[in-house]
C-alpha cells in the first residue's frame, strides 16, 4: 500500500511526493498483476498437459505394479521346493524384535541320540508388527526376510496372527 | 472442525477453542485463543493428545531397539532422528564410524531435509488458500520416497540406521536415482518462486506478520529455520559438525526480519543449500563397510550422553543417561517443535485470526514431536 | 434447422399454437409456467455439470485424475453426491428462527432465478427483454445479499452470523465494481437493454472493439464478479482452514443442496452476463472481412457461441480458485475501496473520453 505521508508544506515538493506515490500506485498493480499472471502460467501449463497426470489408478493396475524388492512388508520365512526351511529356533529375532511380535514356540527333537531344541512354531502377529527390520538381520541361519506384500487388510483380527513355518516342513540338513 | 465458545462475562474478550481435530493444526494440538474481536490477545497451547510414552518404552528397549522409536516422534525427519540416537551411542562407545556410512548418512540426511521442506511448503500453500501447491509439494516428495523406497524399505520410518552403521548397504541404483531426482528438482524449485514467493496475494499475507527478534529467539530457545530468520545462527551443522558435515561447503541461511515471509524464505534457501550438500557428495561416496563391528549386546559405560543434530525443524538432541546396563536409565529427547511452539503466544499478539494459521505453517509444527 | 439459427421460430410457433388452443390469459400463465420450468431443469442440469467439471478441472490441475469410478469416468459423480445430501438428517438448532431459517435459501434461488430469466441464450431465446436490462440484474443480483444475511442471522450461531456479515460486506463492495465495469460498455453502446448490447456486437465483440478500456473494465469486471459469488480467492467467509466456517454452517441435507447450488448458479450468471457485454452475447466471432472464415463461424449455432463463452469464463475463474492463496477480509475490502473503485471511475471517464471522440472500432 502506498504510504503517502507528506507533512511538508512547500507546495513543490508537495506535488513531487504527491506524483511519486501515484507512480508507486501504478507500479504495485502492475507487478501484482505480473506476480499473478506467473502463478496462473504454472497452473496453465499442467492444465493444458494432462500426460503430466502422475496418479495410478490402483485396484486396476495391479498386474503391472511393482513393488521394490526392499519393501518391508512382512516377514517370511523361506520354504524351498522339499518344504524344507532354515530355522534353528534359536529365538535370536524375538530377542531382537522390540515388541513382542514373535513367538517361537519349541519342541524337543531327536538328533543324533541327543534332544535338542527346534523349531514347533513360529507365530507372527501382524497386526503388532512396526515394519522395523530388526529380526531380520539378528538371524544367524538368514532364514527370514521381509517380503514386499502390502495387501494385508482382512475383515477377521484372528486371520493377522501368522504361522510362519508350513506345516509338515522341516529344518534342512546342514544348518546349525 | 469443532469450535465452541466460552463467553466471559467480565471483560470483552471472548475465548475461542481450535480444537484438537482442525485442518491447520499439523496434528492434533489444542489451541485456546483469547480474542478481542479480530485480534488475539492470547495463544495458549494445549498439547498431549499424541503422547505414547516414547522416552519411557526406551527404558525397556535395547539400543538398536530405540532406533526404530525415533522414527516415530518426527516423521518427517526420521533418519535424523535416527541418526542422533547413533551417533549418541557411537559416542558413548567411542565408536569409529566408516567414513562410507558417514557419507550416506549425510546424503539421506539432506534428502529427508528436503522431503520434509517440500511437504511444508505444500501444506504452507493449502493453510492459505492455494490447495494446489499441496499436490506439488507431494509430486515432488515422491521421488524421494522412492530413492528411501529401493534403497531402505519404507518410505516414512525407515530405520536404516544402527549404532555402528547401516543396517545394509545402499541399493546400486541409488546414486542414479539420486542425482535424477537432483536434476528434476532443480527445475522444479522455481515454480514454487512462482506460485508462492513472487505471489502478491502471498506477500501480502507473510510479509510483516509474526515478528520474532532476535533476542526473543534465543530466549525461547527456537531453533532451525524459524530462529535463523530472526538472525540468532544456530546451525548444527555448522557449530557442531557430524558425519560429514565438515566435508561440504553450504551456507548458513540467516535472515534479519523474523516475519513469516522470512521464515518462509529460509526454508526455500535451505533446500537449494541441501540440493548443493548432496550434489557435492553423491559422486565421491568412498568405498568400504557399511558398518563397524558392534558387539550383538550393547552396552553403554555408566555416564551421561549428550547428542544433537540439525533437524528439518531445529535443535534435536538425546540425552542419554546410562548405569551400563543394555537399556538406558533414562532417555530425554530434546524436540525443536517444543521450544519453537511456546514462541507461538508471543508471535501471535495482535494479529487477526487469519494470520494465526499464516504463523503456524510458517512454524512448521509436527505435533507427534512435541509430545513424543 | 432454421429454428436452431433463430429460437424465435420455435417461440412464435408454440406461441401459436398455444392460443389457438386457449384463451389469452390462460396462454400467458401456461407460457409462464412452461419458462420457470425450463429454467428449473437448466439450474438442475447446470448443478451437475458444474460440479463435475470443477472437480475434473481442479485434478487436471494438480496432476491427478479427479472422479474416475462413480459412472463411466465419474459423471455420475454428482448424482451420488445429490443423493446423499438429499437422504442427510435436516437439522435445524433449538434456538434458531425457524421461518427465516427455511426461508433463506429460497431467496438466494429465488434472486438467481430472476437474474438468469434476463440473459439471452440465442437469437430469440430471451425470457424477459426489459429496456433496463443491465439495471434489472444489478438490483436483483442484490437480493442475494438478504439471503446470505438471513442465513448467517436465524443459524443462532456467533460464527456464522461473523461469517454472513464478512462475505455481505464483500458483496456489497464489489457490487459497485461490477455495476461501474458493466456502464463503461454501455457508454459505448447507448442502451442498457441486453439484446441491443448483444445485437450491436454483431461487427465485432467490445473488447476488441472497445480496446484497452473495455479490456481494463473486462479485468475489473472478472476480479469483482469472483468476489460476488464468494469463489476464489475471495472466500475468506467459507473457507475450511479458517476458523468460522461461514453462513450455511448450519445447513444440513436439501437446504445446504440449495446454497451449493446457488453458488454455481451465481458464476453461471454472472459468467453469462460477462460474456453478453464484453465477449458478444450469442454472436459469432468474426474477424473483419475475412468471408470463409465468417462463413464457419456462423455455421455455428449461436447457442452453442454463447455456452461456450459462459464456459470459457467459468474456466477462468475456476483457474483462479485453484491458483491463488485467499486474501484477508480487510485485503479484500482494500483491494476494493482502494485500487478496484478509482481504476474504475478513471476507466469510465477514459471510455467516455473515446468514445466523444469516436476513437474506438
Amino acid at each position: 500500500m502506498p504510504a503517502s505521508t507528506c507533512s511538508q508544506l512547500k507546495a513543490g515538493s508537495l506535488i513531487d511526493i504527491k506524483m511519486k506515490s501515484i507512480v508507486n500506485y501504478f507500479k504495485e498493480i502492475f507487478f501484482g498483476l505480473k506476480s499473478l499472471v506467473t502463478g496462473l502460467r504454472v497452473t496453465g501449463h499442467y492444465f493444458t498437459h494432462p500426460k503430466e497426470i502422475i496418479t495410478q489408478q490402483y485396484p486396476e493396475n495391479r498386474e503391472t505394479l511393482k513393488m521394490f524388492e526392499r519393501f518391508r512388508g512382512e516377514v517370511v520365512l523361506l520354504h524351498n521346493e522339499n518344504n524344507e526351511h532354515k530355522c534353528t529356533g534359536c529365538s535370536a529375532c524375538e530377542v531382537a524384535c522390540p515388541n513382542g511380535t514373535i513367538e517361537i514356540i519349541h519342541k524337543r527333537v531327536d538328533v543324533d541320540g541327543r534332544k535338542v531344541k527346534a523349531l514347533d512354531t513360529f507365530v507372527y502377529h501382524l497386526q503388532m508388527c512396526t515394519m522395523c527390520g530388526l529380526c531380520i538381520p539378528a538371524c544367524p541361519t538368514d532364514a527370514i526376510v521381509m517380503a514386499n506384500t502390502f495387501e494385508h487388510a482382512v475383515f477377521d483380527r484372528s486371520k493377522l496372527t501368522k504361522v510362519l513355518n508350513n506345516p509338515g516342513s522341516k529344518i534342512m540338513d546342514g544348518i546349525k | 472442525m469443532e469450535e465452541t465458545v466460552y463467553k466471559e462475562l467480565e471483560s470483552e474478550e471472548y475465548f475461542i477453542n481450535m480444537g484438537p481435530q482442525h485442518p491447520s493444526t499439523h496434528g492434533v494440538l489444542r489451541l485456546v485463543l483469547s480474542l478481542d474481536g479480530e485480534i488475539i490477545r492470547k495463544v495458549e497451547p494445549h498439547i498431549g493428545y499424541i503422547h505414547r510414552s516414547i522416552e519411557k518404552m526406551c527404558e525397556h528397549d535395547s539400543y538398536q531397539q530405540i532406533v526404530h522409536l525415533t522414527d516415530r516422534m518426527d516423521y518427517l525427519s526420521c533418519h535424523i532422528n535416527n541418526e542422533a540416537v547413533c551417533l549418541g551411542v557411537e559416542m558413548g562407545l567411542q565408536l569409529e564410524v566408516p567414513e562410507r556410512v558417514k557419507v550416506i548418512r549425510t546424503i539421506i540426511g539432506e534428502l529427508t531435509r528436503l522431503s520434509s521442506h517440500q511437504l511444508w511448503w505444500g501444506v504452507m500453500g493449502m493453510d492459505l488458500g492455494a490447495i494446489t501447491t499441496f499436490l506439488y509439494g507431494f509430486r515432488d516428495r515422491e521421488l524421494i520416497t522412492d530413492i528411501f523406497e529401493e534403497t531402505c524399505g519404507a518410505r516414512l520410518t525407515m530405520n536404516y540406521n544402527i549404532p555402528g552403521g547401516l543396517m545394509f548397504d545402499i541399493h546400486p541404483n541409488f546414486q542414479k536415482r539420486t542425482k535424477d531426482f537432483i536434476t528434476y528438482f532443480k527445475k522444479k524449485l522455481p515454480e514454487y518462486d512462482d506460485l508462492l514467493s513472487n505471489n502478491v496475494i502471498f506477500r501480502e499475507r507473510t510479509l510483516g506478520i509474526g515478528n520474532l527478534s532476535k533476542e526473543d529467539a534465543i530466549s525461547f530457545g527456537v531453533t532451525g529455520p524459524t530462529g535463523r530468520a530472526s538472525g540468532f545462527s544456530c546451525d548444527v551443522r555448522k557449530h557442531h559438525p557430524y558425519s560429514a558435515y565438515n566435508k561440504v561447503e553450504f551456507k548458513e541461511i540467516l535472515r534479519t526480519e523474523g516475519d513469516c515471509y522470512a521464515r518462509y524464505q529460509c526454508r526455500i534457501d535451505e533446500m537449494w543449500e541441501s540440493l548443493s550438500i548432496i550434489e557435492q557428495l553423491i559422486d565421491n561416496i568412498p568405498e568400504g563397510p557399511y558398518k563397524a563391528p558392534t558387539k550383538a549386546v550393547i552396552k553403554l559405560p555408566k555416564g551421561e550422553f549428550y547428542q544433537k543434530v540439525e533437524t528439518a525443524r531445529g535443535e534435536f538432541g538425546v540425552y542419554i543417561i546410562s548405569e551400563g546396563q543394555k537399556s538406558p536409565y533414562r532417555l530425554k529427547f530434546r524436540s525443536p517443535g517444543f521450544s519453537n511452539l511456546s514462541a507461538l503466544n508471543h508471535m501471535a499478539q495482535g494479529c487477526k485470526i487469519a494470520d494465526l494459521v499464516a504463523i503456524m505453517s510458517t512454524l512448521d509444527l509436527v505435533i507427534p514431536d512435541i509430545d513424543r | 434447422m432454421k429454428w436452431l439459427y433463430d429460437f424465435s421460430y420455435l417461440t412464435h410457433a408454440i406461441h401459436k399454437g398455444l392460443s389457438e388452443r386457449f384463451e389469452p390469459g390462460t396462454v400467458v400463465i401456461l407460457e409462464m409456467v412452461m419458462v420457470g420450468v425450463a429454467f428449473m431443469l437448466l439450474f438442475a442440469v447446470l448443478g451437475l455439470v458444474l460440479v463435475y467439471a470443477e472437480r475434473k478441472v481442479s485434478a487436471v490441475i494438480q496432476q491427478r485424475l479427479g472422479p474416475m469410478r462413480v459412472g463411466k469416468w465419474g459423471t455420475a459423480q454428482t448424482l451420488a453426491d445429490v443423493v446423499k445430501l438429499l437422504l442427510k438428517e435436516p437439522l435445524i438448532n433449538k434456538d434458531a428462527d425457524r421461518f427465516l431459517f427455511n426461508l433463506a435459501p429460497f431467496v438466494i434461488m429465488i434472486a438467481a432465478f430472476m437474474a438468469i430469466a434476463a440473459l439471452p441464450f440465442a437469437k430469440g431465446l430471451h425470457a424477459i427483454d426489459f429496456d433496463i436490462g443491465i439495471l434489472y440484474i444489478a438490483a436483483v443480483s442484490s437480493l442475494g445479499v438478504i439471503g446470505i444475511l438471513l442465513a448467517g442471522w436465524s443459524s443462532n450461531n456467533k460464527y456464522s452470523l461473523i461469517g454472513a456479515m464478512r462475505s455481505g460486506a464483500q458483496i456489497i463492495s464489489y457490487e459497485l465494481s461490477v455495476a461501474l465495469s458493466l456502464l463503461t460498455i454501455v457508454v459505448l453502446t447507448g442502451s442498457l437493454q441486453l439484446s441491443v448490447i448483444v445485437e450491436s456486437q454483431a461487427d465485432g465483440w467490445w473488447i476488441f472493439k472497445g480496446h484497452i478500456p473495455a479490456m481494463i473494465a473486462f479485468l475489473i469486471f472478472l476480479i469483482a464478479s469472483t468476489a460476488e459469488t464468494n469463489r476464489g480467492p475471495f472466500d475468506l467467509a467459507e473457507a475450511e482452514s479458517e476458523l468460522t466456517a461461514g453462513f450455511h454452517t448450519e445447513y444440513s441435507g436439501l437446504k445446504f443442496a440449495f446454497f451449493f447450488l446457488a453458488e454455481f448458479a451465481n458464476m453461471f450468471i454472472v459468467a453469462g452476463i460477462g460474456a453478453t457485454v464484453f465477449l458478444g452475447g450469442w454472436m459469432p466471432f468474426h474477424i473483419g472481412t475475412w468471408e470463409g472464415f465468417n462463413a464457419v463461424m456462423d455455421f455455428i449455432p449461436p447457442i452453442v457461441w454463447f455456452f461456450g463463452k459462459v464456459g470459457f469464463m467459468i474456466f477462468l475463474m475456476m483457474w483462479f480458485r485453484w491458483t491463488f492463496p485467499r486474501l484477508r477480509i480487510d485485503q479484500l475490502l482494500t483491494l476494493e475501496w482502494k485500487y478496484l473503485l478509482p481504476i474504475n471511475l478513471m476507466n469510465i471517464v477514459l471510455m467516455a473520453f473515446l468514445s466523444l471522440m469516436g476513437w474506438h472500432f
